[in-house]
């Protein structure tokens, strides 16, 4: 069990949580979150938004259930972080221009990944695009580990970037966006360096039940285990 | 861990009577990584065809009022990935090895029985319940008569222990059974998942591309509790129990319910070590009430 340092109401149905847990996550990876005994059966997947050594942080969305019960926790009370797994966010050596684009609460995995490779990619930019429908949250800390940040709300943020200005481009968010930034991509011949994160449900979260299967030109793939990070070749270019 | 859980279930001993149940554990690697498995009496491995399948599309889970439904549909690597990659594996761990079978038709289990019957294992288990696949699994299982000629055609070729796993779909499980003793299965295991069904109102269709699903969890363990004690009154036959034991106390109900092994499926996805509380709490009432074995209080009731 992991105490629990705050979990701030951001608007718009988002949260903000953080939890002391001492940890080795990485960028892109994820943590089954569960804040009751028996019922909801499922853990919920949750993304890292932040993480150092002792704390990790979590944007949520309200949406359910599982994520309502979160939001009413409180500072000092305890949840179990179950994790990290999956393999997050490539390493981009040699990668100069660098995107980022989440659509949602899809967000959350670009703040640690944009601190991530300003820190470990020499030289490199890194640009993100944020798509929200409502009132943008969070661009105050997002502007802070970028280069750019550009801010789309109510439209296409897929619509905002040009992906033949960068080397590599990183998106998570909605399944129909994150396809449509492939597809843009491909007419373009800029496919080869997209990475998707995938966001299938799951019941186990650590490889075993096949819940989460991901058909890709590979095979079918765990998103939990084998992902949730593809090649958007991988899952978008394959009927 | 004393001798007090060890039990015997058709001539094979188990250290404790809690083994995990097929498709939440696949073939017991990533579990491993929590605990050690050996810790368990026994292991279903993810149900197996004779061929690789991709198993189905769309939604696959959907949580219910404690429970939840399934379409995972028998994704699984093929008998050959499994026994290349898998089986030398799991045979080396100290715990009782049961591999699950599935069928999309007669010669397609005909086929998966040839091949498990070249290698070693504990216990085949005969999946003739799976209510995810357009064709085999669970249409096998629900009425004796056709569950009869699938169940005497294995029997007779297969060299293994053998437990079938019924369907709490079937017309009537008890006949099936009883049929299942007559046809020389060494075992029964019940329940697999209800049939189910969950609509999605916005998009005003089914939630699963099937339309139905598998329901399992501690909503149904009532019913597989009665099911359990129904069937282990009338066969002679050993029963693995299952259907929604997440605690300890499932458990013992179960084997006062005339369970002698009892499955972990759901409870697992809680809490990957769930399995490990229920052996421990088994464990502690066995010593707290006197008992020397877990057979004293199975099939009290």
């Amino acid at each position: 069990m992991s105490r629990i340092l705050c979990n701030k109401d951001l608007g718009e149905g988002f949260f903000l949580l953080k939890a002391e847990q001492e940890n080795d996550a990485r960028m892109g990876q994820f943590y089954m979150l569960r804040a009751w005994e028996h019922y909801p059966v499922l853990s919920r997947p949750i993304s890292v938004y932040d993480a150092d050594g002792q704390t990790v942080s979590f944007l949520y969305k309200v949406v359910g259930q599982g994520t309502e019960i979160f939001s009413k926790c409180k500072a000092g009370e305890e949840i179990t972080l179950e994790g990290p797994h999956g393999n997050g966010f490539p390493e981009l050596s040699g990668k100069r221009k660098i995107a980022l684009v989440g659509g949602g609460v899809g967000i959350a995995p670009l703040y640690l990944a944009a601190k991530t490779y300003k820190k470990e990619t020499a030289d490199c930019s890194v640009d993100i695009y944020l798509g929200f429908s409502g009132k943008p949250i969070l661009t105050e800390e997002f502007q802070q580990t970028c280069d750019r940040l550009v801010v789309n709300v109510g439209g296409f943020v897929t619509d905002d970037i040009d992906p033949l200005a960068y080397d590599a481009i990183v998106t998570c968010g909605p399944t129909v966006m994150m396809k449509v930034l492939y597809e843009k991509c491909r007419k373009l011949k800029a496919e080869a360096s997209l990475y998707v994160s995938m966001e299938n449900r799951m019941a186990c979260g650590i490889g075993a039940c096949l819940v989460c299967s991901c058909r890709t030109a590979g095979g079918n793939r765990k998103v939990c285990k084998d992902g949730p990070v593809f090649l958007g070749s991988e899952v978008f270019g394959v009927e | 861990m004393s001798e007090r859980l060890k039990t015997v279930f058709a001539g094979i001993e188990f250290k404790n009577p809690v083994v995990l149940a097929s498709g939440t554990c696949g073939f017991g690697r990533e579990l491993n990584e929590y605990f050690d498995i050996e810790r368990l009496g026994g292991l279903c491995s993810k149900g197996l065809l004779s061929h690789p399948h991709g198993g189905n599309e769309g939604v696959r889970i959907w949580e219910t009022a404690s429970g939840i439904m399934n379409s995972v549909g028998l994704e699984n690597p093929g008998v050959d990935a499994f026994i290349e990659r898998d089986l030398d594996w799991i045979n080396g761990k100290d715990l009782v090895n049961i591999v699950n079978l599935g069928g999309h038709s007669l010669e397609d289990y005909l086929l998966g029985m040839e091949k498990l019957n070249k290698v070693d294992l504990d216990i085949l288990e005969l999946n003739i319940s799976c209510p995810n696949v357009k064709s085999g699994g669970m249409n096998f299982g629900t009425k004796t008569e056709v569950a009869r000629e699938i169940v005497r055609k294995i029997r007779q070729v297969c060299r293994h222990k053998l437990v079938v796993k019924l369907s709490p779909n079937a017309e009537d499980i008890v006949s099936l059974a009883k049929m299942c003793e007559e046809e020389g299965a060494d075992g029964v295991s019940l329940v697999n998942t209800f049939l189910g069904m969950a609509v999605d109102i916005k998009k005003k269709a089914p939630v699963f591309n099937n339309t139905y699903a598998g329901l399992s969890g501690p909503a149904i363990k009532p019913i597989a509790l009665r099911m359990v004690h129904q069937v282990a009154k009338a066969v002679s036959i050993p029963v693995m129990g299952l259907g929604g034991i997440t605690t300890w106390q499932d458990a013992v109900e179960f084997i006062m319910a005339g369970a002698t092994v009892v499955q972990v499926g759901t409870a697992t996805f809680m809490k990957p070590d769930i399995s490990m509380e229920i052996i421990e709490g088994m464990e502690r009432y066995l010593q707290e009430n006197g008992y020397e074995n877990i057979g004293e209080i199975c099939g009290i009731l």
